[in-house]
Parts: structure tokens; C-alpha cells; sequence
């Protein structure tokens, strides 16, 4: 049973991946993209929820006319260092008006949810030896930010936004 | 100069919080060594050879005297007594330690200091031109938009995690004193045939291993653009630049590869399609910055004759450490950071101190750092420079070279440094033992000398009109010789390699023989920089690697 952080709470998670077995009762599945755009037709039909998982080179902007069937994207991060996932997910957020659950998967720490929540990410998938209750805390690293952005639901910051 | 209200304070305040619980997660085992050095990186820390390095931030160069006394009191009570000014404007301690950071960081932040971003892949200080709001060839003061970017870029969610460090810098002045055509990104101010005063924007241009001159890709960007523009910079490099190796992912990279053209298509798309969601300019809060960098009260004074009179050696540091200010009557003065005694940039706690009380007794209470490693009080009346020139040279802070060969730059070098390859600051010693002659020096005129330890190029080599890099043989200190870069204005370029290293004993001596060609070429008052330029590295080559010259 895998716990994760959906809008700072810790929660068992609903979805299942789509090497995972069986779908679960709830059937909501998570297909790598590769296989989205290959399948994309056949999924379209089935009558679980769906949700894609990006790399951080996949093409975000292809997915854009999926969001009536598409409920999650998961973005994946493979350590610290790897940021592009911040900006895949502002897009989502901001360019391409995705209002799904949007979850940060892989290497992620504590110290990092601050900044993804920030950029629009409200779901967390943390490394399985992860302290869900500890990483809770870093929602409340800052009560203020310059910068106007996607905050997340659980985010609150005073702004004064430069920009 | 900017004053923090109760925000700009919660958000020092609570990073201080957050470092303190990060510390305390990595000394606990909680941490690993690999996530700590993210964390730590980007607070100023990092691990060097005798002990941590902590670099704090000073914005655009600027400093309160409270401020400097504060550096001062950590440079005694948690280092050895001193502390080094960096290429970036920045303080640098080398003897912390880890644990207490946090404590040093809660004092800093007592006086509007910290460490934010002067280390990891994220925006870093951004830098401007140490006369800016005193230059007499002004178009526009620079601190207001530098500080404007400083809090954009401060905990900027989505451009924290760059495949690369990124530095910007911004300049007022058609004469460029902030490097900026060697950041990752130099703004221009710059007035179009309108009238109307916007930026140039450059992108591309960096030092390092591989250095790089930057491209004109917006020649002319209207000021309230300037955010939604950077951003649009920075998504394209978060997105496309290259992070499978830390020598290929600086922007300059990117930009080469793909060529400068195609970079600005991608920028231009991406500014562009981002326009409903991008920063929009913010006129009020614009304001409220200008405001604090509002020109001084200046007392109405006539320019007026301060040396005629006065000692030779007072004359020589009017003419080489003091700058026409646009007030009247007033000056800015030059405090060398390059005695004969002292490594380059350095300077001890009780003369930082001092430098904050002669500041407030004559400089309006404000202290500046410049690039090439120097402090500047930016507005002393004419009157007073006699009076502060006696000072200054009680505490070896007079040294009259600013501009000439021995105001080098130089990075810590092998001594301190865990990346280098060589130590720099010997060089320096080296080279002011054999140039002890002001008379000879002032013969030679305007020489920039920059020395780096290692290709990473803290003391910007590549645009030294001499470069000296150090470079390991076999592990033995060699130093790679260039001439001819320069950082100024259009006219920005890189160094050329003369030939192979040189021996460490060597390099005073190379570059007295480089010098001699010089003396021999040069054209009437013709500078180092344009007789190069002029004649070509060739004949200098000749002489420093004659056959006569070679050991036997």
C-alpha cells in the first residue's frame, strides 16, 4: 500500500502504475507516455480513470487536447539536480490550463516541496523510506514569496510579487 | 540602498530556520552527504580544503556601515580574523565551521545579509556596475532593476534547480565595469530611437573552461518586458539545457550548440506564448524600490583643485584611485585591496571596521564592492580626500594602483581551494616583488592582470589583458599564459594562449619579458590591450619562449 502526500495529507494512494497488478478497485491506472500515445485510442474507452507519467524530456504540449480523460499527470524526478519538472509543470498549470492532480514522483525530498508545490505540483510521491510526517512540515519553510506563481491547494504565502 | 520591510525580513528570517533544521537533519545522519550539498550549496557553503567556505551575498555590491561591521565581527569571532572579497561582488570566509553556519547566518540576517544563491544551480547575486548612480556617462542607475530581479529570482519556484549555475549582471553606463558581457545574462540599459530607455539583452557569454562572449539576442527590450523576458530565458535553458555533464550545462553551451539565432527564436516563442501567465510588470512596486536609490543629498559644491600643493604620493593616488562623480565637487574613491602584503581582495576584520567608520565620516554612509576585487565610497567631497587618504593609508587601503598592472585579480587559489589546480596567491607576491617600481608601473599605464587557480576561472583569466591559469603537470604548478582578453564595453574578448606553461618561479619573469615587447612596440600612449591587438601574440611569444631564455 503506498502513502503519499495529496494536499498536505497523508493518504494511501488510489492509483496504480501500469506495470503494477491487479488496477485495484478503484481502477485507476498511470501509463508511461510512450505508451499513452501508442494506446491512445484503446484507453480512451476503458472505463477506469487514467492518468499519464512523464519523463523529463517528454513533449508536455502533446497532451494538451487529453485533459477530458486524463485526471493525473505524474512527473518524474530522478534526483535532486533534475529540475526540469518544475517548469513541465508550471506549463501544465499555467499555458495548458491542466487542473487534474498533478504528482511529483521519484527522488524527491522534504526540502523540495516547498518550490513544487509552488509550481503547481499537489501530489507528492516520495522515495518509499521517506518520513511523510516530516516532509509535511516544509509547506510551512516560508509564510512569504516574491514571485507570483501556481500555488497549490496547502500553500500559503503572503506575496509581494515583483512580478 | 534598499531597505528590507517585514517580508524581505520573514523570508531571511525563515531560511535562516530552514538552514538551522537542514544542519541539524545532515549532522543527525538524516541527511546524505549528496542531499546536504545541494542544501548547503545554496546558502554559501561549501566544503574546501582546510575547512568550509561560506561566500554571503552583498546585492549589487552594495553595504551599510552597520553591515560591514557585522562581517567584521564574524570574520573575528568564527574565522581567522579576515575575509576575502570575490569576483562577484561577494564576501568570502574560509575557516567556518559547519556547525555554526546557522548561527552566523541568524546574525547576518540581523543586518539584512545572507547567503541565498551565492552558491548551487540556481540565479545567483546579481552584479552591476560598482559607479553606478555616481558615473558621469549614465544613462540609468541599475541598482533599482538589479534589486527588482534579486527578489524575482529569490526562492524562484521554478528556476531553482537549473541544470547550471546563472549569473546576471546589469550595467547603466556605455562603459561596462560589471563583466557583463561574460554572465550567463548582461542587461544593458540603453535608449532606442524613441527616446525611450529599455534593455539590451545578452545571453551566452560566461568564463570557465569554456569561455564564451555573450550575443545581443533583444537589442531592445522595453523595461516592464524585463521579467516575462528573463523568464522566458530561463524555461528554455531549464528545458533545454544539457544536464548529463557539469562542463556542458552552463547556458553558453546551450547557446553555441544551437547557435544564438535559434536560441532567440525559442526565446522569442517562448516569451511570446507566455504572455497571459508571464510576470507583469508591477509600476507601484518598481517604485518602491527606485525610491530607496534615490540620488543623495549632495551639498552644492564647486569641482575644485585638491592637489596642487599636496605630496607627490597624495597626487599619484588622486589620479589613479579616485573617479569623476557627476556631483560637483564630490569624488569616488578607490580603496585598494591590492597592497604588496596582502593576497588580492582580502582584508581583516579590524580594517573592515574601520572602513565602516571612515565611510559614515565621509562617504555617506555607504561602501561598495567592485568586481575586481576592490571596496569604493562612492561620494567623498573633495575637501575630505586629503584627510581620508591619510587615513586609508594607516590601514594599508592606499595603495595608488587601481587600473595598472598590480591591481590584479586573483581567486584563493591553490591555498584554500579544493577545485584548483595551482595557488594563485604566491603569484601575487611574485609579481609585486618584481614590479616594485610605481614609476614603471604608471609607465605601463592600464594593464588588467587576472589570475585563476583552475579553469573554473574565478579570477577571470580568459578577459585579463594578461591571463595567468594554473594548471597541473605531473603535480607540479604550471600557469598557461593569454593575452589580449578585455571585458569593457563592445570591445569584450578572450585571451590567447601564447604557448606551454610556464614554471611557477617563472611567471613574473614571463610576464616582465611580455611587458618589454611592450615597452618597445607600443605607440605613443597606445594601452597594452590595442598593442596586442595591434601587433598580434606573435612577437610576444618570441621573446618569452626565446632559445636564450630556456633553461639550460
Amino acid at each position: 500500500m503506498r502513502r503519499l502526500i495529496k494536499q498536505r495529507e497523508v493518504i494511501v494512494d488510489e492509483w496504480r502504475y501500469a506495470d503494477e497488478d491487479p488496477v485495484g478497485r478503484e481502477r485507476a491506472l498511470i501509463l508511461p507516455f510512450a505508451r499513452w500515445q501508442a494506446e491512445r485510442e484503446q484507453w480512451w474507452l476503458w472505463d477506469g480513470r487514467l492518468g499519464v507519467r512523464l519523463g523529463p524530456t517528454d513533449p508536455i504540449a502533446e497532451l494538451k487536447n487529453d485533459f477530458t480523460r486524463i485526471g493525473l499527470i505524474a512527473i518524474e524526478f530522478s534526483g535532486i539536480a533534475e529540475g526540469r519538472g518544475y517548469s513541465q509543470a508550471a506549463l501544465l498549470r499555467t499555458r495548458y490550463k491542466f487542473t487534474g492532480e498533478l504528482r511529483a514522483v521519484g527522488k524527491i525530498q522534504r526540502d523540495q516541496l516547498f518550490y513544487l508545490a509552488r509550481c503547481g505540483f499537489d501530489t507528492f510521491e516520495l522515495p518509499e523510506d521517506a518520513d511523510l510526517d516530516v516532509a509535511l512540515t516544509a509547506f510551512d519553510d516560508f509564510t512569504v514569496a516574491y514571485q507570483g506563481a501556481v500555488d497549490a491547494a496547502g500553500v500559503h504565502v503572503q506575496r509581494r510579487a515583483v512580478g | 540602498m534598499y531597505q528590507y520591510d517585514q517580508i524581505d525580513q520573514a523570508l531571511v528570517d525563515q531560511r535562516v530556520a530552514q538552514y538551522r533544521d537542514q544542519t541539524r537533519r545532515f549532522l543527525a545522519g538524516q541527511l546524505s552527504d549528496d542531499d546536504f550539498k545541494s542544501l548547503r550549496l545554496r546558502n554559501g557553503l561549501y566544503i574546501q580544503k582546510h575547512a568550509p567556505m561560506l561566500r554571503i551575498s552583498i546585492p549589487y555590491g552594495l553595504l551599510r556601515p552597520a553591515q560591514v561591521r557585522m562581517l567584521a565581527r564574524i570574520a573575528r569571532e568564527y574565522d581567522k580574523g579576515y575575509g576575502h572579497f570575490s569576483t562577484r561582488q561577494n564576501m568570502q570566509f574560509n575557516w567556518p565551521k559547519l556547525e555554526l553556519v546557522p548561527d552566523i547566518l541568524a546574525l547576518l540576517a540581523t543586518v539584512q545579509l545572507h547567503g541565498i544563491q551565492t552558491s548551487g544551480n540556481c540565479i545567483r547575486n546579481v552584479t552591476a556596475d560598482h559607479l553606478a548612480g555616481v558615473a558621469s556617462d549614465e544613462l540609468e542607475d541599475p541598482r533599482p532593476w538589479c534589486e527588482y530581479v534579486r527578489q524575482w529570482a529569490t526562492l524562484h519556484p521554478e528556476f531553482s534547480y537549473l541544470p547550471r549555475k546563472f549569473k546576471i549582471a546589469i550595467t547603466g553606463s556605455p562603459q561596462d565595469r560589471a563583466a557583463s558581457r561574460v554572465h550567463d545574462v548582461g542587461l544593458h540599459l540603453v535608449k532606442n530611437e524613441q527616446g525611450e530607455v529599455g534593455f539590451e539583452v545578452l545571453v551566452g557569454g560566461g568564463l570557465g573552461r569554456a569561455p564564451m562572449i555573450g550575443h545581443v539576442i533583444r537589442e531592445f527590450l522595453p523595461k516592464q518586458d524585463l521579467l516575462a523576458y528573463l523568464e522566458a530565458i530561463l524555461r528554455v535553458y531549464n528545458l533545454e539545457g544539457r544536464r548529463d555533464n557539469i562542463h556542458k550545462a552552463r547556458i553558453k553551451i546551450l547557446v553555441k550548440a544551437i547557435g544564438p539565432a535559434k536560441f532567440r527564436e525559442l526565446v522569442e516563442e517562448e516569451f511570446a506564448a507566455a504572455k497571459d501567465s508571464a510576470p507583469v510588470f508591477d509600476a507601484a512596486g518598481f517604485e518602491r524600490i527606485r525610491a530607496f536609490f534615490a540620488p543623495k543629498n549632495y551639498e552644492a559644491l564647486q569641482d575644485q583643485d585638491v592637489v596642487t600643493g599636496k605630496p607627490e604620493e597624495f597626487r599619484r593616488w588622486y589620479q589613479y584611485n579616485t573617479r569623476k562623480h557627476k556631483a560637483a565637487g564630490y569624488r569616488a574613491v578607490f580603496l585598494s585591496l591590492k597592497s604588496p602584503t596582502r593576497p588580492p581582495g582580502d582584508i581583516t576584520a579590524d580594517e573592515l571596521d574601520r572602513v565602516a567608520d571612515l565611510a559614515e565620516q565621509y562617504s555617506l554612509s555607504e561602501i561598495r564592492s567592485t568586481h575586481d576585487q576592490n571596496v569604493v565610497f562612492a561620494h567623498v567631497k573633495q575637501s575630505d580626500l586629503f584627510a581620508l587618504w591619510q587615513e586609508l593609508k594607516l590601514i594599508d587601503l592606499a595603495t595608488p594602483n587601481i587600473g595598472t598592472l598590480t591591481d590584479m585579480v586573483c581567486c584563493p587559489g591553490g591555498d584554500f581551494c579544493a577545485l584548483a589546480n595551482a595557488r594563485s596567491i604566491p603569484l601575487a607576491k611574485q609579481i609585486n616583488e618584481r614590479f616594485d617600481s610605481l614609476d614603471y608601473i604608471y609607465d605601463l599605464g592600464e594593464i588588467q592582470l587576472k589570475m585563476s587557480g583552475c579553469m573554473n576561472g574565478c579570477g577571470h583569466h580568459s578577459v585579463g589583458h594578461i591571463g595567468v591559469l594554473g594548471v597541473d603537470k605531473d603535480g607540479e604548478e604550471w600557469y598557461q599564459i593569454t593575452l589580449g582578453g578585455s571585458t569593457g564595453g563592445q570591445d569584450a574578448s578572450l585571451g590567447k594562449v601564447i604557448g606551454p606553461s610556464v614554471a611557477h618561479d617563472d611567471v613574473a619573469l614571463t610576464i616582465e619579458r611580455i611587458l618589454e615587447v611592450y615597452v618597445e612596440q607600443r605607440q605613443d600612449e597606445e594601452r597594452f590591450l590595442d598593442t596586442v591587438r595591434r601587433i598580434g601574440i606573435a612577437p610576444f611569444k618570441a621573446r618569452v619562449y626565446a632559445p636564450s631564455h630556456q633553461a639550460a
